[in-house]
C-alpha cells in the first residue's frame, strides 16, 4: 500500500464528525478554537507534509470541510503533483505556434478543460482523453458508464457540441475468470451510456495482456465542435454575477472518487470501495448538454466548468482562482439527494451530470427559463466577489474560507525519484532472433494463430453495442483506421480521430514506446487521407512513488513530447492516471496518445477495405526485422524482450505527406496501416472488408516472407491503387522519399501469397469473428 | 407547394436531426415540433424519430405517450394524417395505442447496432409507396428493445390484413416475432419501423440510400394530394 493512500477497507465518507448531517459541522471559528483536534487527513489521502502544509497556508488547522476539500483537490488525479514537472515538456516543446487560419491552431491548449483546435472555415474542435479506469474494476458498468459522461462534460465545458466518443480498453487476460465479469461490465456500461446520449462511438481499442488483470485501462475520448465564436473558459469574473449550479442533484455518490480511488493503488477489499464509484443518468446528461448549447447560443454565460473529479470543490475552485476573484457559496442551497449529507460530504461528492456557471444578474431569470425548458434544476448557490477568497457558509456559519487558487493550482509538486528498473537491460539483451521461426510450410498457421488471439481478432461483438450512426455524420467507424466525422455537410470539411498504445512496447523501452504509439495513432489518421493537426494523451501507468515507474512515466513523457515537437502536432490536453497497480505490481507502463487530423474532405477519405478488382497493390515504407514487443513474439511464444521497433519520426511524416496528397488527388482507392502483426494481419483485414463482400489478392513478397509478413516495423501502409494513378503515386512517393514496393493486385476470393500459402478470405473472416463471441457470449 | 414534415423532439430524442435531414433531401420541409407544445404547426405529416424519450424510464416510449404534443397527434393521426415512428418512435406509437403490439428487449439482450436487409411487404402506405413489392432495401437496425412482439391474434389480424409493412430478410437479428421490422394501422396512414430508414440516405455516411424512400414517399404522396 502507498504511503498516504488510505487502506483497502477504509469507508469513503466525510471526515470524522462530518458524516452526519445532523450534527453541527466544523466551522472556521470552531476551528480557530481547537487547533489541536486530532483530523482523519490520512484516510482522506493526505501525507502528514500535505496537512502541516495546509495548516501553514490557512494559519489555522483546517475545518473539515475545508480539509475535505482540499484532499481531492489536492490529490494525485486532480493535481498532477507527481506528474507536473514532467508534463511541463508538452508546452515547452511545441512546435511553433501556426498562423491565423491555418489548421491546426491551437485556440486553447493545455490547462483547460479540453485544448481546441481550429480547423478552418470558422470551425474548431476540442478532444480530450480521460481515465476511468479503477471505478470501472470496482464496478465495471457504472464506472465505465460515467468515465464517458464526465469526458463528454469536459467537452461541453469549453462551448462545444460533443459530436463522438471513442475508447481505449485494455483487459486481464481474454480467457480469465474476472475479464468475463469486468469486460461485458465496461462495454454495456459505454454502451448504455454512450447510445442514451446519442453520441456516436467511432473506434478505439481493445487489448488484453496479463498485467491488466487486477487493473483494467478504460480510456474514454470525446470530440466536440464549436464555431470560433462560441469557445468558453472557466472563469468566474465580475463581482455580483451569479453562481448557478445546474443538472443533477448532489448525492452521497463517488464521494472521495478522486482520492481514495483515483489515486491509490489496488490493495484488496475494492467491493468496500464501490460508494467512491459515481452513478450515471445519461438522460439527465443528454438533457444538460442540450441546455448547454442553448445557454450558451443564447450569451447567458459568462463561465462555465463542468462537475467531474472533486464535484463542487473542483468547481468553485477552480473557477474562482480561474477568474482571479473571489466567490462566496451557501451549501445550503446545493439541492441534494440525501438531506443528510453534511458539507465536507456536499464538497467531496462526485454526483455525475452536474455543471456549473457564472451568470450576470440580469441574465438569471432567463438562464432559469432555459433550464426549465429542458427539465434540468438550476439553483443559484453563491455569488462572485471580488474578495479573492473562497467562503462557504452551511446553516449560517462559515466552513470554508481560502484562497481558491492554494486549492486549485498551488498544490504540492514533488519530485519523485526515478530510478531506471533493475531488470530493464537484460529485458532489452532478451532478443526475439533467439526464438525459432516458422518453417515456410507453417506461415499460414502462424498468421491464423495471429488472426485469431484476442487482441487481434474482429471486434464486432463489442462494436455492435455501441451506436456508431447516430448524428448522421460518421464517415469512418471502428473497424476502420480511425473515425470520422463530418464537420460541415455542404463544403465535406471533418476530421479523423484514432487513438493508439502498446504496452509491450513501453515496457521494453518507454521512450521508444510513447513515440510508437503517438506514430501509430498519427499514422491511423493519415491513413484515411487526413492531415494530423493535434494530440492528447492518457498516461496510464503504476505508483509514481515506485521509482521504477517513475522513470518509465518520465520516459514517456520525454519521448512523447519530443514526438510530437518533431511531427508538429502539440499536445492539446489529456490525463494522467497513476497507482495502476496489484499489490507492488505496476502495469506495463502504457501511454494512450490520441491523434486528431482535418480532412478538407470526407467524401476522399479512405476505406481500408480493398475496393477493386485488378487494382494494384503496394506496400509504402521501409521492412526490417522489428519482433521485439511484436504480436508475433507475444502471442505465440508469450516472449517480451529485445528492443520495440525503431522509431523513424521521418519516415511517418513522408508517408503522412504522401497520403493527404494521394487521398486529395484521388490517387488511392483504400489504405491500412501495418502495426500489430505486420503486413499478414493488414492484407487479412483488408481482405475481410472488401468494399463489396470479402476481396482476395495475389501478393508476390521481396525478400524473407517471415519478416516481410510478420515485422511490426512502424512508418507503413499497404494501399490499394487507383485505376491509372501508379506513376503519379510513384512520383508522389519519389518526392517525399518513401519507398514503394508492389505487392501485387485485388481479385479472387483469397489471399495468396506466392510460394507461401493461399487461404479462403471467408476462412479468414470466419477465424477472427469467432473469438469474442466463443469468449463472451 | 412543399410537403411539411413535422419531427418531434421529446427530451432524450437522437435522431430527430436525422429525421429532418432525410426529410429535406427528400425535397420536404422540416417542421420542428417541440414535446411540450400543443399544435401540430400545420404539419401534413409527422416523424417520431429514435432515441431514448424521457431516459426509457418506465417502459420505451410510455411517458412521451402522454406529453402534450400528443395529444393533437393521436386523434389527427386517428384521422387520417401520415405519422411514421422510427425505433423510439415505434415504441411511442405503440404505447399510445396506434399501433398494436409491443416492441421487448432484443434476444441475446444486448443493444445491437447492425446493417440489415428488411423486405418491403406492404407499399400501399404513404411512407412505402416509393418502394416496391417485396423490394429489398439496407438500413440500420440500431436498439437495445427492438423486438416486436404480439399476442398470436393480434399476429394472426395482422397478417390477414396486411400490416406487416416490412419484415427481416434473413431472419430477425432480435427475435422480433415473424421477423416483423414495420407494422402499420388498419388505415395505413400510421407506420412504426425498429430499424432507421434515416440512417441510410447517403453512402457516405451510411449502408447506402435505400432508406431515403421512406421520405420521398411521403413528400411525393404530400404534394399530389
Amino acid at each position: 500500500m502507498s504511503a498516504g493512500a488510505s487502506s483497502g477497507a477504509q469507508t469513503p465518507h466525510g471526515p470524522g464528525t462530518a458524516a452526519a448531517g445532523t450534527a453541527a459541522a466544523d466551522t472556521v471559528a470552531a476551528a480557530t478554537v481547537t487547533p489541536r483536534r486530532p483530523q482523519p487527513y490520512a484516510e482522506l489521502g493526505l501525507t502528514e507534509e500535505e496537512y502541516q502544509r495546509i495548516r501553514a497556508l490557512l494559519g489555522r488547522r483546517p475545518t473539515d470541510p475545508e480539509l475535505a476539500l482540499y484532499s481531492v483537490m489536492w490529490s494525485e488525479h486532480c493535481s498532477y503533483k507527481s506528474s507536473r514537472r514532467h508534463l511541463r515538456q508538452f508546452a515547452d516543446k511545441a512546435p511553433p505556434v501556426k498562423g491565423d487560419g491555418e489548421a491546426g491552431r491551437l485556440l486553447a491548449g493545455i490547462g483547460h478543460n479540453a485544448g481546441v483546435v481550429d480547423i478552418g472555415q470558422g470551425y474548431a474542435v476540442t478532444f480530450k482523453i480521460e481515465s476511468h479506469n479503477h471505478p470501472s474494476y470496482v464496478e465495471p458498468f457504472q464506472g465505465a458508464a460515467t468515465g464517458v459522461g464526465g469526458i463528454v462534460r469536459d467537452i461541453l465545458a469549453m462551448g462545444a457540441r460533443p459530436v463522438a466518443v471513442m475508447d481505449s480498453l485494455r483487459f486481464g487476460p481474454a480467457g480469465a475468470p474476472d475479464t468475463a465479469r469486468v469486460l461485458p461490465g465496461v462495454v454495456g456500461g459505454i454502451s448504455f451510456y454512450g447510445n442514451c446520449l446519442g453520441l456516436p462511438n467511432i473506434g478505439g481499442e481493445l487489448a488484453f495482456d496479463p498485467c491488466y488483470a487486477g487493473n483494467p485501462l478504460v480510456n474514454a475520448l470525446c470530440v466536440g465542435v464549436m464555431r470560433h465564436e462560441d469557445l468558453r473558459f472557466a472563469v468566474a469574473r465580475g463581482a455580483g454575477n451569479k453562481v448557478i449550479l445546474f443538472g443533477a442533484r448532489t448525492g452521497p455518490d463517488g464521494i472521495g472518487g478522486a482520492s481514495v480511488l483515483a489515486s491509490a493503488s489496488f490493495g484488496g477489499g475494492e467491493a468496500a470501495k464501490r460508494p467512491s464509484v459515481q452513478v450515471g443518468d445519461p438522460f439527465m446528461e443528454k438533457l444538460l448538454v442540450e441546455c448547454c448549447l442553448e445557454l450558451g447560443a443564447a450569451g447567458l454565460l459568462a463561465g462555465i466548468q463542468d462537475l467531474g473529479a472533486a464535484g463542487v470543490s473542483c468547481a468553485t475552485a477552480e473557477l474562482a482562482a480561474g477568474g482571479g476573484s473571489g466567490m462566496t457559496v451557501n451549501l445550503d442551497l446545493v439541492p441534494l439527494r440525501d438531506s443528510s449529507l453534511g458539507p465536507a460530504e456536499i464538497l467531496m461528492s462526485e454526483s455525475q451530470e452536474r455543471m456549473m456557471a457564472i451568470v450576470e444578474p440580469q441574465h438569471v431569470a432567463r438562464f432559469a427559463g432555459i433550464c426549465a425548458r429542458w427539465d434540468v434544476p438550476a439553483t443559484v448557490i453563491g455569488e462572485v466577489t471580488g474578495t479573492g477568497r473562497l467562503e462557504m457558509t452551511w446553516r449560517g456559519e462559515v466552513v470554508v474560507d481560502i484562497a481558491p487558487q492554494t486549492a486549485a493550482s498551488q498544490g504540492p509538486v514533488y519530485d519523485r525519484p526515478a530510478a531506471r528498473p533493475a531488470g530493464q537491460d537484460a529485458l532489452a539483451a532478451d532478443d526475439p532472433a533467439r526464438l525459432p521461426r516458422p518453417a515456410p510450410g507453417e506461415l499460414l498457421d502462424t498468421m491464423l494463430t495471429l488472426l485469431s488471439w484476442p487482441d487481434l481478432a474482429d471486434k464486432t461483438w463489442v462494436t455492435e453495442q455501441y451506436d456508431r450512426h447516430v448524428l448522421g455524420d460518421t464517415v469512418l467507424a471502428a473497424p476502420e483506421n480511425a473515425g470520422v466525422i463530418r464537420v460541415d455537410e455542404r463544403t465535406g470539411l471533418g476530421v479523423a480521430l484514432a487513438t493508439d498504445g502498446n504496452g509491450r512496447y513501453s515496457r521494453l523501452d518507454p521512450y521508444a514506446g510513447a513515440q510508437l504509439a503517438l506514430a501509430e495513432a498519427y499514422r491511423n489518421v493519415a491513413a484515411t487521407g487526413a492531415r494530423p493537426a493535434a494530440v492528447t494523451n492518457c498516461l496510464n501507468f503504476g505508483s509514481p512513488e515506485d521509482p521504477a515507474v517513475m522513470w518509465q512515466f518520465a520516459e514517456a513523457v520525454r519521448g512523447l513530447a519530443d514526438g510530437c515537437a518533431f511531427l508538429g502536432t502539440p499536445v492539446t490536453g489529456g490525463n494522467v492516471s497513476f497507482y495502476n497497480q496489484t499489490g507492488d505490481v505496476p502495469i506495463h507502463p502504457t501511454p494512450v496518445v490520441g491523434v486528431l487530423g482535418v480532412l478538407p474532405d470526407v467524401r476522399r477519405r479512405l476505406p481500408l477495405g480493398f475496393r477493386r478488382p485488378g487494382a494494384g497493390l503496394v506496400l509504402l515504407g521501409r521492412t526490417g526485422a522489428d519482433f521485439g514487443g511484436s504480436a508475433w513474439a507475444w502471442a505465440v511464444h508469450g516472449h517480451l524482450g529485445g528492443r520495440p521497433p525503431a522509431v523513424d519520426l521521418t519516415a511517418e511524416r513522408a508517408l503522412a505527406a504522401v497520403l493527404a496528397a494521394a487521398a486529395q488527388d484521388g490517387l488511392l482507392a483504400a489504405a491500412h496501416d501495418l502495426s500489430d502483426g505486420g503486413l499478414a494481419v493488414a492484407l487479412a483485414e483488408s481482405c475481410v472488408r472488401g468494399q463489396s463482400g470479402p476481396a482476395g489478392c495475389h501478393v508476390s513478397l521481396p525478400g524473407d516472407p517471415f519478416t516481410m509478413l510478420f515485422s511490426e516495423s512502424p512508418a507503413r501502409v499497404v494501399a490499394e491503387v487507383a485505376p491509372g494513378a501508379e506513376a503519379a503515386l510513384a512520383a508522389l512517393c519519389q518526392r517525399h522519399e518513401v519507398p514503394v514496393t508492389d505487392l501485387g493486385t485485388v481479385g479472387g476470393d483469397r489471399l495468396e501469397v506466392a510460394g507461401c500459402f493461399s487461404v479462403a478470405v471467408d476462412r479468414l473472416a470466419a477465424v477472427r469473428a469467432a473469438v469474442l463471441p466463443a469468449l463472451f457470449g | 407547394m412543399t410537403a411539411r414534415v413535422g419531427i418531434v423532439t421529446f427530451p432524450g430524442s437522437l435522431d430527430d436531426r436525422d429525421a429532418a435531414r432525410a426529410v429535406r433531401r427528400a425535397g420536404g420541409e422540416a417542421v420542428p415540433l417541440w414535446h411540450g407544445d400543443r399544435g401540430l404547426r400545420g404539419a401534413d405529416a409527422v416523424v417520431l424519430p429514435g432515441g431514448f424519450s424521457y431516459g426509457d424510464y418506465l417502459r420505451c416510449g410510455a411517458i412521451a405517450r402522454f406529453a402534450p404534443v400528443m395529444a393533437d397527434l393521436v386523434p389527427a393521426a386517428r384521422s387520417g394524417l401520415p405519422v411514421l415512428g422510427i425505433c423510439n418512435g415505434f415504441q411511442i406509437l405503440c404505447e399510445a395505442h396506434l399501433l398494436p403490439g409491443a416492441l421487448t428487449h432484443n434476444a441475446g439482450l444486448r443493444f445491437i447496432d447492425r446493417e440489415v436487409q428488411v423486405r418491403i411487404e406492404h407499399n400501399g402506405t404513404p411512407w412505402t409507396s416509393g418502394y416496391g413489392r417485396q423490394q429489398e432495401i439496407t438500413v440500420v437496425l440500431k436498439s437495445g428493445q427492438g423486438a416486436y412482439l404480439a399476442d398470436g391474434a393480434t399476429l394472426a389480424r395482422l397478417e390477414a390484413d396486411g400490416q406487416v409493412v416490412a419484415r427481416y430478410a434473413g431472419g430477425s437479428p432480435n427475435g422480433a416475432a415473424r421477423d416483423i421490422a414495420a407494422v402499420t394501422n388498419p388505415a395505413g396512414n400510421v407506420v412504426g419501423i425498429m430499424p432507421h430508414p434515416e440512417h441510410a440516405i447517403d453512402p457516405l455516411t451510411g449502408p447506402g440510400g435505400d432508406g431515403l424512400g421512406f421520405f420521398t414517399s411521403v413528400v411525393r404522396a404530400l404534394v399530389a394530394r
